[in-house]
């Protein structure tokens, strides 16, 4: 077990959101801790709200019907106690932020997690993109594995795979999996659909299936706009190359969330869904997880 | 009773011959005037604060009877001209014959035994592929001859062959009949075994899973038994009668909580004492059921009967004692709520513990948390959370966990699980565990698109549902189910966890 006296407790998360029971999110039931902020700008972003971190510009401050929402010392504040959820403030939000998040301490975070760890198979850090608060996880992980009542909780995280080698080194002592999203096939492609190219993604990929810390990959269906299925071979052939108890996860485009021009697409049909995972499962010789919801 | 109304009986299109005997018998039992109670007793009932369960005006059979078949295989019956059991065959063969001789309030019976143990001693040298054939064809026996979701089937905690049979022959046939409860000691139950249940549960809604070492203490390790809607109730002995209050009607009588609690709730408490007395004084002393051979060959004994004192409408009772005192607190969401709520069921259990009724277990009656039926309206069953809102599943557990302490005789409750379940059995695993481990007396879990769901604690089929109107059902259940349905919100329970996209799976 590790030493607690180089973990520093004090450390701080901005936190959009924190579940105590997903089964969606990695093995078992996990306690899913969603950070703010994220480095890609997807057309297809179902949480577009978690993209920035609030800029105090006010905005949304009028708009809550119930006073949950006010400005102190030029920062908009929320109360949790009187929010009713609404999410009025998100709609009218210019920057794709919201004024709900809160900051978070490791130490309260593992109070947190002392709470509910009978329920718990471990934790998954999500987003928004988490490993941009990577100094945090890296605490978080690292106060998780030294405590004795939690150390049995595996750590996840769920990225898009941007992050540098260097910043998975760090991460890598302290997690025992990870989800990493790929969403296209063609560097073009991916820089048109999330602002930048994949190449970064797929390194990321390699490198944790190389220390075996690879989970799961997530391919996001998009009928007619991504090439995924156009370049299904391609795309087989490298997923091929990942060991073989990595979990390849569908998930169907819909229109929950969505802002903008994404909205304009079509949403993945149960049928396209159930056509794509068959030509991908005739590749791969092994199942794939499909969605259990359309809308 | 009118004429007109047994000619209704007798000409439906929807129920069988049997089922029509079934019910002019109960409208022939309603025929005589009911027994003896208080003048403010019959007020109560008659203003729907207190409610007899429709057991009848006068009890000739107890609500539920738990026979000892272990001891009814060991030493076969006199009265049946049965010989001791020699072999799994000649054992089942037993069980089979005695099942038609238990009655209980619906007059199928309600326990079919701890069957692991029950059995293991007749396995010899079969090999399990043979065990499984035995198991299965038992199985599909019960659930097309006695097909009443109330039939309960308990196995566990001991790892066994025939526990594990029973699992896999149950997810297999996915059947109504018989329900089944799968006890589980940390001490004893090892967690491939847990797995294997909770991974069930995700498949078909069962088993339902009882936390054995608080039940065993309970009753003074002297066997117990789940039965019905997750009634726990001492082996060898049952319940004699069941009349429960409607806790959200006596928080409207009082003027506050105050007056709830040190006056309106325990006057009602007193009111159902009588009632409890006056009718299982009936069953033992004038019925002459404890004449049967079930009695005289030592397959129950009397003094192991007890009534349960049941209680349901928590969550409104609790939200209309709030608002009394002008606090939004809604109960399921905010801990002073919930905290009076566990004052609620704390002072309701001292009270069943120092109040001596005539016929009970230790000369007391037991405390449940009753699970719903079919014609409550606007009323939310036992100390669950109302449909519709509820928090998540560990959210859930942890404000209703405070409750299980004090529900001898069960408390059931069942959470329900979005259908993303499927693909992770492991999160059912931990939350049954945990919720084991932090207190909870039974574990019950529907998951939201199987077509076998449970409704007020019995089982029944969707799809049965949906045809029922149109064909009627072979089924006792799906009758009181598709009552159930229309009248309660139980439909609407809401899925807890949502799962649009998963990635992240953001929104709720
Ligand atoms: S969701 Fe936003 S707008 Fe709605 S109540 Fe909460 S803070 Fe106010
Ligand atoms: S949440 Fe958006 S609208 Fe509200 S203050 Fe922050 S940036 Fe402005």
């Amino acid at each position: 077990m590790l030493q607690s006296d180089t973990i520093n407790f004090d450390k701080k998360g901005i936190i959009s959101k924190i579940l105590t029971f997903s089964c969606v999110d990695g093995p078992g039931n996990r306690l899913v801790i969603f950070l703010q902020g994220c480095n890609f700008d997807c057309i297809s972003c179902h949480n577009p709200h978690t993209i920035n971190h609030c800029d105090h510009c006010a905005d949304c401050v009028a708009s809550c019907p119930t006073g949950a929402l006010t400005v102190e010392n030029n920062k908009v504040k929320w109360r949790q106690a009187l929010c009713s959820g609404c999410d009025k403030c998100i709609d009218i939000c210019p920057s794709k932020s919201t004024p709900k998040t809160s900051s978070y301490s490791v130490r309260q975070l593992l109070e947190l997690l002392t709470q509910h760890r009978h329920f718990l198979n471990g934790i998954t850090v999500s987003g928004g993109e988490s490993t941009l608060q990577l100094a945090f996880l890296v605490e978080l992980f690292k106060a998780v594995k030294a405590n004795a009542a939690l150390s049995h909780l595996s750590c996840y995280v769920d990225s898009n795979g941007s992050l540098s080698e260097q910043g998975w080194n760090k991460l890598l002592p302290y997690i025992d999996g990870t989800m990493i999203d790929l969403k296209a096939w063609q560097n073009a492609t991916h820089l048109w659909l999330v602002g930048r190219g994949n190449h970064r993604v797929m390194q990321t990929i390699n490198q944790l299936a190389a220390h075996n810390k690879l989970y799961e990959v997530r391919l996001l269906y998009i009928p007619g706009k991504t090439d995924l299925l156009s370049e299904i071979d391609a795309l087989c052939e490298y997923l091929n190359t990942l060991p073989q108890q990595v979990i390849i996860r569908l998930n169907a485009f819909q229109h929950h969330g969505v802002i903008g021009e994404g909205l304009t697409w079509d949403k993945c049909s149960e049928q396209q869904m159930l056509m794509f995972s068959k030509k991908l499962v005739a590749r791969l010789g092994r199942e794939v997880l499909l969605p259990s919801v359309y809308t | 009773m009118t004429q007109a109304r047994l000619y209704s009986i007798i000409t439906d299109k929807n129920l069988s011959a049997k089922q029509k005997s079934q019910y002019l018998a109960l409208e022939a039992e309603a025929s005589l005037p009911y027994l003896d109670i208080e003048t403010k007793t019959q007020q109560a009932i008659d203003a729907g604060i207190i409610c007899d369960m429709f057991e009848g005006h006068a009890p000739f059979k107890p609500r539920y009877v738990l026979p000892d078949y272990g001891k009814f295989l060991a030493q076969g019956s006199e009265y049946l001209e049965l010989d001791a059991a020699n072999n799994f065959d000649e054992a089942l063969n037993l069980l089979t014959i005695l099942y038609h001789h238990v009655p209980s309030v619906t007059s199928i019976p309600v326990y079919l035994g701890q069957l692991d143990t029950v059995l293991m001693p007749y396995i010899g040298d079969l090999s399990e592929q043979q065990i499984y054939q035995k198991i299965k064809l038992f199985w599909i026996m019960l659930d097309r001859t006695l097909p009443d979701a109330f039939m309960h089937v308990n196995i566990g905690p001991t790892d066994n062959i025939i526990c594990r049979t029973i699992l896999a022959v149950d997810a297999e046939l996915k059947q109504i009949a018989p329900n089944l409860t799968f006890m589980y000691d940390e001490k004893v139950t090892p967690d491939d075994l847990l797995r294997q249940a909770t991974n069930n549960i995700c498949v078909c809604s069962k088993p339902h899973i009882a936390n054995y070492p608080l039940h065993a203490k309970a009753y003074d390790n002297s066997g117990f038994g789940i039965v019905s809607c997750y009634n726990s109730l001492p082996l060898g002995g049952g319940s004699n009668t069941l009349v429960r209050l409607n806790l959200k009607e006596v928080a409207k009588k009082a003027q506050h909580k105050a007056d709830f609690i040190d006056t309106v709730l325990p006057e009602y408490c007193r009111i159902m004492f009588d009632l409890i007395d006056v009718r299982s004084a009936f069953l033992h002393e004038k019925s002459n059921f404890f004449n049967s051979f079930l009695n005289t060959e030592g397959l129950i004994a009397e003094n192991r009967f007890a009534p349960m004192f049941g209680i349901y409408g928590m969550a409104e009772a609790v939200n209309i004692l709030m608002e009394k005192e002008d606090n939004k607190a809604r109960y399921g969401h905010d801990d002073i709520a919930n905290q009076l709520g566990h004052t609620i069921s704390k002072l309701l259990s001292e009270i069943v513990a120092t109040t001596d009724v005539k016929y009970g277990y230790h000369g007391k009656a037991l405390l449940h948390a009753q699970g719903g039926i079919s014609l409550d309206k606007d009323v939310t069953p036992g100390v669950r959370i109302p449909y519709g809102s509820e928090p998540d599943p560990v959210a859930y557990v942890q404000a209703t966990v405070a409750h299980h302490q004090y529900y001898t005789s069960g408390i059931s409750d069942i959470l329900t699980i979005d259908e993303t379940v499927k693909a992770n059995p492991l999160a059912m695993f931990n939350l049954a565990k945990g919720a084991l481990k932090s207190g909870y007396r039974e574990f019950t879990a529907n998951v939201a698109s199987n077509d076998l769901v449970r409704v007020t604690g019995y089982m029944v089929k969707l799809s049965d549902i949906a045809k029922f109107d149109a064909q009627g059902s072979r089924t006792n259940t799906t009758f009181l189910g598709a009552e159930a349905a229309k009248n309660t919100a139980i439909l609407k329970r809401k899925p807890r966890v949502a799962a649009l996209e998963t990635s992240p799976s953001y929104v709720e």
